[in-house]
């Protein structure tokens, strides 16, 4: 069975409204998905669905890897979120931010794992710095970095360039391209840079 | 660059190892900012010394003297505890943490970082609290070992509590409305066995409430562990 996340007759509504109802899709390995559409059509709500933070309210989420389909907590194991809405330690800095959810995710820290992703993401000398003093466009950057720590088969970006610079937004095409190869990535934006990565496109109206 | 295949680690840490890091993570911020030490033990001080100027420094009655000392504790829980998730909520590191982090040992984390919160209150508010108010304690294990099981017991509620209210949208005002109900049996079974310590009267029945403190935190602690997981994720 190989690996992919299956889409099922998925639906979400709060308080009677729809915010998307009956998508079907299948996102099979080494591929993008692109999720666009206008502000409010349930882009940022699809993903906390497929990434089991809020429940469907109709149909299905399965995500199939070796052969097994996996329970939202071991789902969990296996993603990698970088969103707007999710944050980090402020009052921490890199290296902690970055120990700590190592840690919780169950992984033993590792330094020169650290300092290689801190590296990649551009912040080599920042890595003791506290996240307060960080600029946006950092902070964006530190998620990518604890993001990638357990290296995740499905990344999950909403919005990947926001408060990123060019070289960011270079940094965020070879991450989308190398986990392509070796995953799967989906992704929630409207900007046509970011939108041409996808192999599917699906339109929230 | 690209990045390497470096060793994650083969061994998957243990739940309390995972557990530890969360405790960890809240004792450094707290030292950072001291925001919840600072506003709880200001309340306590500032209550007490509100207490004994209006008694004159005159000796309170053992009853009154009792329930007192827990109407402290409990408010200075549900002003600090409350932050344990409504903050975690309100910054939005509630996210980062769900996709990390196992309910259990969040739950825990939290749990103990709390209970470590008010020990330390307790540790500075007990002492004031016998000389401002001229007390003496008779029984004096089980008064420390009552004093001990309530802030437990208050932490343990408390994080629960808090974890339930971040999910609303008024989170801390929610919290005091709930926590009545729930805390009502620890304040109870602690305001009495304060009492009994203090007055020495009637030793015997301190060990009765100290067992219902006992029953009741192991309950709250056990009922939270069950019920978090769907607290936690929606």
């Amino acid at each position: 069975m190989a690996n992919r996340i299956e889409i099922q007759g998925l639906g979400k509504a709060y308080n009677d409204r729809w915010l998307f109802r009956d998508l079907d899709i299948t996102i099979p390995d080494n591929s993008v998905l692109a999720v666009q559409g206008p502000n409010g059509a349930g882009k940022t709500t699809l993903l906390a669905v497929l990434c089991g933070l809020i429940a469907a309210s109709s149909g299905h989420v399965n995500v199939v890897l070796g052969g097994r389909q996996l329970s939202k907590a071991e789902r969990r194991m296996h993603l990698g979120l970088v969103s707007p809405d999710l944050k980090l330690y402020d009052g921490l800095s890199a290296v902690e931010n970055l120990e700590f959810f190592c840690t919780v995710r169950g992984l033993p820290f590792s330094l020169p794992r650290a300092r290689e992703l801190l590296e990649f993401v551009g912040l080599a000398k920042r890595g003791r710095d506290f996240l307060g003093n960080f600029s946006s466009g950092m902070k964006q950057r530190l998620k990518y970095a604890c993001a990638l720590w357990h290296r995740p088969h499905i990344l999950v970006l909403d919005e990947p360039t926001i408060h990123l610079d060019e070289k960011g937004a270079e940094l965020v095409e070879q991450i989308i391209l190398e986990q392509r190869g070796r995953g799967m990535v989906v992704l929630a934006s409207n900007e046509p840079a970011e939108i041409k990565f996808g192999d599917q496109t699906l339109v929230l109206a | 660059m690209s990045l390497r295949r470096l060793n994650l680690g083969t061994k998957p840490l243990s739940w309390h190892r995972k557990c530890i890091a969360v405790l960890q993570k809240d004792l450094r911020l707290e030292f950072r900012t001291r925001y919840a030490f600072g506003a709880l033990i200001m309340f306590a001080v500032t209550t007490l010394v509100a207490i004994s100027f209006s008694l004159a420094g005159g000796m309170a009655d053992t009853d009154i003297a009792a329930a007192l000392l827990w109407i402290i504790f409990f408010f200075s829980a549900m002003t600090g505890v409350s932050r344990a998730f409504v903050q975690e909520e309100e910054t939005g590191t509630a996210i980062a943490l769900k996709m990390a982090a196992d309910p259990a040992p969040v739950f825990l984390g939290k749990f103990l970082f709390n209970a470590a919160l008010l020990i330390s209150i307790a540790v500075l508010v007990v002492p004031l609290y016998l000389v401002m108010f001229n007390l003496s304690v008779a029984i004096v294990g089980g008064f420390l070992l009552t004093v001990l099981l309530g802030v437990v017991g208050l932490a343990a509620a408390g994080t629960i509590l808090s974890a339930i209210a971040a999910q609303s949208a008024v989170k801390g005002s929610l919290l005091t409305v709930l926590s009545l109900p729930i805390v009502l049996p620890l304040l109870i079974g602690a305001t009495s066995a304060t009492r009994t310590a203090l007055s020495g009267s009637n030793p015997g029945s301190i060990m009765t409430y100290i067992s219902m403190l006992l029953f009741y935190n192991g309950s709250v602690i056990a009922a939270s562990l069950l019920l978090f997981e769907y607290v936690w994720h929606e």
